[in-house]
Parts: C-alpha cells; sequence; structure tokens
C-alpha cells in the first residue's frame, strides 16, 4: 500500500480516514526502531527541518527534535527570543528569511490560531502544527490515539473523558476529533466557563466527578492547566480546581478500581490536575505518550514532502 | 496494464526452481550449524520461506527473517506515493550468523544494496550471500547472487513479475510483461 503525500499537517479536520491510518500504521514500525541498537534511519537524509516555536515548549520541541534527527535529518532551532522577532520582524518575514535558507519542514508553535497556515501558504517547506492558539494540535491528536490504539486496537466504542479547559485548548479539540473519527466516545468535565461554547452535541457534559465516572469511561484524559490563566477572573484558584476537578488521591482510588487509563498531553502541574499518586498510577499512560510522540512524529515527517509555494 | 504477457516459469516450474534453489543452498552448506533466510519485502519473503520450509525439511537449522528496505531506497525522494511501512523482523542474533537474502529477482543489484544497510543495523553477519529466483541482467552495482534459478536478458520496456499465492491472490506465476513505457 502507499499513499500520496502531503505538503503540510495543519490540523486533523483536513486528514482523511486513510491518511489518519496511515501515519498510526507507519508510527507502529518507526516505535519498533527504538528497540535497536541503531535507532536511526536515514529517509530525511540530507533534508533540514527547523522548529519555530513562537510559544514556549521544550517538550514538544525536544519530541521533533528527536524525531528528526532519527530520521537523519538536520534539525535546527530558530530562536525567537533572540531573534529579530522580538524586534518587531513579522512572521512573513521571518518565513522568508527560512525559504531563502531552504529549510524543507518547518514545525510551527504559535499563540494565534491560523499562524501555520500562513505560514504553509508562503512556503515550499513542509509546515507542521505544533499547535496554534485554541485551534489545532494535530500530532499531540495522532499521538494520543495511537498509544490507546496499542492498547485496544479497535477504538470504536471506546470512551474517553476529556477532563479540564476544553474551552481553551487546542489538545482537547484535536483529540476530541481524533477520538470521535476513531469511533470513540468523547464526553466533558469542565466547570461551566471551561466548556466548549459550541460544541456536537453528542458529546455529553458534567459538571462533576461523579455524573462523569457514572457515564463509564475507559480512559480519563486530564488536560493541562495554563498556569497563566489561574489570574483570569472565570478561572477557580489552582486548589479549587484541584478540589473539583483535579485527580485527587481519592479519585486515583476509584480510577483504579475501575481499571481505567490516564492521559495527560504534559507537562503535568502536579498537585492541580494530578497528585503524585497519581502520577505513580500504574495504568498512567503519560511517559507512554511521550515515547510514541517521537514515533508519530517520525511518521508524520516520513509522509509529508516539501513542495511549491 | 501491461500490452503482452508472456509465461517465463510455469506454476511447476516455479517449485521446481525453487526446490533447485534450496539444494544449491544446502550444498554449499554442507556441516553448517545453522543459517538464516532473510527475505526482502515484498517478494522476497515468500521466496525466503519457502526457502526455509524445503531446507528445514531436509534437516537443515534455519533463522527466518525480514527486511524492509524503504528507508535505505536511494530513490525514495523522487517516489509519487510513500510507500507503508512493513518493518524488518530479526529477531535471531545476526553477529557471526551465515545468512542468505532472498529476493525474487535482482535487477539493477539497488535492492540488495538496501537491504544490506538496514540488515547491519541488526548486527554483524559472518558472511551474507544472495539467493534469488531470476537473474535479470542489467546490473547498476557490483552485486552478484550465490544462487539463482534462472537467467534472463530482457528488452526495455519489458520486466520480471514473479508472483506468489501467499502474497497475490491470481496464486503463483512467473512471467514477462512488456509494458508501453519503461520505468
Amino acid at each position: 500500500m502507499t499513499l500520496t503525500p502531503r505538503k503540510d499537517l495543519l490540523d486533523i479536520a483536513s486528514l482523511t480516514d486513510d491518511e489518519i491510518k496511515f501515519v498510526l500504521d507507519n508510527a507502529v514500525q518507526f516505535k519498533d526502531l527504538f528497540k535497536r541498537s541503531v535507532k536511526k534511519v536515514p529517509p530525511l537524509r540530507g533534508q533540514t527541518v527547523l522548529t519555530l516555536f513562537y510559544e514556549p515548549s521544550t517538550r514538544t520541541r525536544s519530541s521533533f527534535e528527536v524525531a528528526a534527527s532519527r530520521l537523519s535529518a538536520d534539525v535546527t532551532h530558530f530562536d525567537i527570543e533572540s531573534s529579530s522577532v522580538v524586534k518587531g520582524e513579522s512572521v512573513l518575514d521571518t518565513v522568508e528569511t527560512l525559504e531563502a535558507m531552504r529549510v524543507d519542514y518547518i514545525v510551527v508553535r504559535h499563540k494565534q490560531a491560523g499562524i501555520p497556515s500562513l505560514i504553509a501558504k508562503n512556503t515550499r517547506a513542509s509546515v507542521i502544527n505544533a499547535g496554534d492558539g485554541w485551534h489545532a494540535h494535530p500530532t499531540q491528536a495522532l499521538l494520543d490515539a495511537f498509544t490507546l490504539q496499542e492498547i485496544y486496537k479497535d477504538l470504536r466504542g471506546c470512551r474517553a473523558l476529556i477532563v479540564g479547559d476544553i474551552q481553551h485548548s487546542r489538545v482537547a479539540r484535536s483529540t476530541s476529533l481524533i477520538f470521535r473519527r476513531l469511533g470513540m466516545q468523547v464526553a466533558y468535565l469542565a466547570p461551566g466557563s471551561m466548556m466548549p461554547r459550541e460544541a456536537p452535541t453528542e458529546i455529553p457534559q458534567f459538571g462533576n466527578w461523579r455524573d462523569a465516572l457514572d457515564w463509564k469511561p475507559d480512559v480519563v484524559y486530564l488536560l493541562r492547566v495554563q498556569s497563566e490563566r489561574l489570574d483570569e477572573p472565570f478561572f477557580p484558584s489552582a486548589a479549587e480546581y484541584h478540589k473539583h476537578y483535579g485527580l485527587t488521591n481519592e479519585r486515583v482510588e476509584i480510577i483504579r478500581e475501575r481499571g481505567l487509563y490516564v492521559m495527560h498531553p504534559g507537562p503535568v502541574n502536579r498537585g492541580v490536575e494530578i497528585t503524585d499518586a497519581g502520577m505513580a498510577y500504574e495504568k498512567s499512560l503519560i511517559n507512554t505518550q511521550v515515547e510514541n510522540g517521537i514515533a508519530v512524529r517520525m511518521s508524520v515527517l516520513y509522509w509529508l514532502r516539501p513542495g511549491q509555494v | 496494464m501491461p500490452e503482452a504477457t508472456r509465461t517465463l516459469l510455469t506454476k511447476a516450474q516455479m517449485a521446481e526452481s525453487i526446490a533447485a534453489l534450496a539444494k544449491s543452498i544446502r550444498e554449499a552448506h554442507v556441516g553448517a550449524k545453522e543459517i538464516a533466510l532473510v527475505g526482502i519485502f515484498t517478494r522476497g519473503v515468500p521466496l525466503a520461506k519457502r526457502l526455509a520450509t524445503a531446507l528445514r525439511q531436509s534437516g537443515v537449522k534455519v533463522q527466518f527473517g525480514t527486511i524492509d528496505i524503504t528507508h535505505y531506497r536511494d530513490d525514495l525522494s523522487t517516489f509519487q506515493m510513500v510507500p507503508k511501512l512493513e518493518g524488518s523482523d530479526i529477531d535471531f542474533d545476526l553477529d557471526g550468523m551465515d545468512v542468505i537474502l532472498c529476493d525474487e529477482v535482482i535487477y539493477t543489484g539497488r535492492s540488495v544494496r538496501a537491504a544490506l544497510d538496514e540488515l547491519y543495523n541488526f548486527g554483524r553477519p559472518k558472511r551474507v550471500q544472495l539467493a534469488v529466483l531470476i537473474d535479470r541482467c542489467g546490473r547498476e552495482l557490483p552485486v552478484q547472487p550465490d544462487y539463482s534459478a534462472l537467467k534472463v536478458t530482457l528488452q526495455p520496456g519489458e520486466r520480471v513479475a514473479v508472483r506468489f499465492e501467499e502474497v497475490d491472490p491470481a496464486g503463483d506465476s512467473c512471467t514477462i510483461e512488456s509494458q508501453p513505457t519503461s520505468r
């Protein structure tokens, strides 16, 4: 089987079912490489992958960098702090510079939705969205789906409860979408102020853990609490959030009794979304998600192909 | 679609050829403790499996593995389509092993070069040989088979198509296909 390459990966919504399957299937083979003493393969030899992060993110950035290195690409980071961006250079000026450097893949994160798409239209390089505003985080969604597929093989009928600031979360948006595309059922648990303004009606919305657990999820997916939001008026304090929506030690016990899996996109705020006991929970998939992120990003880089502006 | 197809080996001749290959391999390894047959995806795999079965029946101890050469192809970036990965599977210790790579056809030799690169990710074999069903003349690299059942010289625009029932629904066949345009 073969598949036509695409130039960019901007969101989950624009992917076909075949494309999602292709990326997830190949990721199995990429993960298999990690067991070898030589973890590196040469398909991107001579290609340059550049990470362009307008928002800080050590984990996602290094995951992409490790993935690109294992495909034998040359990896460069465009350091925003020290670049002329702080002097007011526009995104498109930066892209023009990168175009002149002839980079082949650009991994972008930006606080404003739509910036990766804007960049993609203005460069021949392949653009991968590594998170844009509240819009999308497609590689996170793919790695989440991959992680559950390792356990369930067929995700149809599997239930995921997503907990936290759904409205302001690109992870919730992309991950819900891919879960549902793969036949899963999704529900949200969040305070009213964090529920999405317009969500599909078939996604149940819960305001407390008791009701949410009565829905009988198989997986509890905790979103990260953005610490900068804690100062905003609609947002509860960290202690309040933990008490009402966090995975407290008491809730860890309930989840353990029911055998549920726990996921989190990282990095976690211990004592807010989750406790130390939650982190140590034997069915936590959080570290598996990190490992799988590399395999899935390798699979994405392998599939995309730079093209024309 | 091919314009014309002519049979190179009948189904029965194919079976005989594979049996003959197995025999040559066995005779070249008299007294060997163990050998490894490694099939190159896609159709080197069923060939290697059949050879392994034949050799085991005659009492040779055989390890079996598969090699996916996709990452090592020198023409990957020119492909219009991206291949789905099969993944290599060598679950025995390759170090010091007597290995026979298997492919259904050798032509330019480029696949074998790629297979050697991938194979070396798993260890350092004592010796690597090559077994093919069809040796098509036209090498572009200094790589030659150690065991082959049939040698052919084809015209430009022609290709050898070997099919195995394990992966091809139409069953075993070995034909020469003429295509309107060469590769």
